[in-house]
């Protein structure tokens, strides 16, 4: 089901600040049809990953292409036109919150394309179906779940069929019904559209249900890679703790400080 | 400073001579002095770009009927209060002073004018930054943190042309004809106090009106004062909140600022354009 690469990041940096990289060397690859998961400790870099991929942020080095064309070289209105090509689904949704959830699936619709009044309102209605949530079409953001949010915010990210879906920790604070309900929507979604997902999370488990293929990120570079069934079988340190959520492993607990003993009597000197 | 020469007296080698101080002081004033000129410079290409992108305010006019409704219509109780009680205070004090020379039939030229010039822009303007200037810092302010603008971008729309430059002509729009309503409540504040509660002639007293106000100098200066008002605010509220840190207290910082520096701005161009117009008069 595989085809042709969709995103390719050659070895990527990226840095905030010039002695402060985020990323330092990042390879990877995504093909149509495919969702990947970007996997790694919080503030390792990740979400930069997906800044880089919709061209809100340039690389210091390396190259981003996207749909086969290189994101740095793109002008203001070619990455527009890029975007529309992209869904983008926010941590916490990121709903307009003075639109009702009717309007913010149309936003999109009515912003990029021409269509009417009445083929919007069928189309706003046939994604929010696809999601459960037609019949909450008339609510405020503020009357939502969390969950129920981040179903929105999906519908709005798949209302004009994009061709590549990024997502923001998708998961992050769903009780376990809601985190499956947006698994199994991901999964469904990207599938019926023939889109592809890059799915930036640390839930490991939902992940290996759904994705394809996994990257693991720590200190700006991949570490490890493979396919859900590669990855639980793998004898890598920083996967194995990964995976099973272990406090100490190569990925110390501690971070580096002075002696803790000269620290503890340093005030008493 | 590491180059000043230690005496026995001095003897911390970190401890700045004059000269240190001197020049410690004209680094912060320098620093200072840059950091306002590029937040200027800043501010600047930003009204340019709200310019370039305001296309679609027009093309879709509704966007901007719905900022005027919450920038505009939602500040006319505050705004038809104040009015009235400052025409009030206005016929009260005025009457009290004229009367001692004799002319208290002024009173309906006295009230209108400080109206009109000055006190209904000026006044309607403080009352607007503090009302919908604050509101749209913070909603703008709030959108970002909330990452609705970054939602906007990934989504192809510019977050200025479809967020930004709404709230703007919305402002632009609302504030000449608050600051009109502000003085036309006043007048009618005084009247009250003049006519009704004090036993001015009705007659001389909207007939003096009539004759003393000048429909150029000084109805026509008032609305421009209160357009440029109307500029000054509505930019302020609208930068401060697009260039808010998108924290709690990033946006609470930048409805400080907005509320404190369109008064200071407000204040300022109204000496710079009182000096202007009414220099001859």
């Amino acid at each position: 089901m595989t085809g042709q690469t969709v995103v390719q990041l050659t070895d990527l940096a990226f840095g905030y600040e010039r002695d402060r990289p985020v990323l330092a060397q990042i390879n990877m690859s995504v093909r149509a049809g495919q969702i990947v998961a970007l996997m790694g400790g919080s503030g390792c870099g990740k979400t930069t990953v997906l800044r880089l991929i919709g061209g809100v942020v340039r690389a210091t080095a390396g190259e981003v292409r996207v749909f086969g064309d290189d994101v740095a070289a793109m002008d203001q209105a070619e990455l527009y036109r890029m975007r529309e090509r992209l869904g983008m689904l926010f941590q916490f949704g990121a709903l307009f919150t003075d639109l009702t959830v009717f309007d913010n699936v149309a936003f999109p619709l009515r912003e990029r394309t021409n269509l009417g009044e009445r083929m919007i309102r069928d189309l706003v209605l046939m994604k929010l179906q696809a999601v459960g949530l037609r019949g909450a079409s008339q609510l405020m953001p503020h009357q939502l779940s969390g969950g129920m949010s981040r179903r929105v915010a999906l519908a709005r990210g798949i209302a004009l069929d994009p061709q590549l879906m990024l997502f923001d920790e998708p998961f992050t604070g769903l009780d376990p019904i809601s985190l499956a309900t947006i698994g199994t929507l991901v999964r469904e979604l990207n599938d019926a559209l023939g889109a592809s997902s890059i799915i930036v999370t640390h839930d490991v488990q939902e992940s290996l249900n759904i994705v394809d293929y996994l990257y693991f990120i720590a200190a700006g570079r991949v570490v490890a890679q493979g396919t859900p069934d590669e990855v639980r079988a793998s004898e890598e340190p920083f996967v194995r703790q990964f995976v099973r959520g272990e406090v100490e492993g190569v990925v110390p607990f501690h971070q580096p400080a002075n002696d803790y003993r000269s620290d503890l009597l340093a005030a008493d000197r | 400073m590491a180059t000043e020469p230690q005496t026995a007296i001095e003897p911390k080698a970190d401890r700045p001579g004059v000269l240190g101080t001197l020049r410690a002081a004209l680094e912060h004033l320098g620093g200072w002095v840059l950091r306002v000129l590029i937040r200027l410079g800043y501010i600047g290409r930003f009204a340019v770009a709200v310019v370039r992108f305001s296309g679609p305010s027009f093309a879709r006019f509704g966007l901007v009927m719905r900022e005027i409704y919450f920038a505009g219509v939602l500040s006319l109780v505050i705004i038809s209060v104040s009015g009235l009680f400052v025409g009030m205070v206005l016929g009260l004090q005025g009457y009290d002073t004229l009367v001692r020379y004799g002319s208290a039939n002024a009173l309906g030229t006295l009230v209108a004018l400080s109206l009109l010039r000055e006190l209904g822009p000026v006044v309607a303007a403080l009352l607007f930054a503090s009302r919908a200037g604050s509101a749209i810092t913070a909603e703008i302010g709030l959108m970002k943190a909330t990452e609705q603008l970054a939602a906007m971008e990934m989504m192809a729309v510019e977050p200025i042309a479809r967020v930004v430059a709404p709230r703007f002509w919305g402002g632009v729009i609302s504030m000449p004809l608050l600051a009109a309503i502000f003085s036309a409540v006043g007048i009618f504040g005084g009247y009250v106090v003049g006519v009704l509660i004090v036993g001015l002639d009705s007659g001389s007293f909207w007939s003096q009106m009539q004759s003393a106000v000048d429909l150029r100098d000084d109805l026509l200066n008032g609305v421009i004062k209160s357009f440029v008002f109307g500029v000054a605010v509505t930019l302020i509220a609208v930068f401060e909140g697009y260039d808010a840190a998108p924290t709690a207290e990033g946006v609470s910082g930048a409805t400080t600022r907005t509320v404190v520096t369109s008064a200071l701005v407000i204040l300022a161009l109204d000496v710079v354009m009182t000096a202007l117009m009414f220099r001859g008069i």
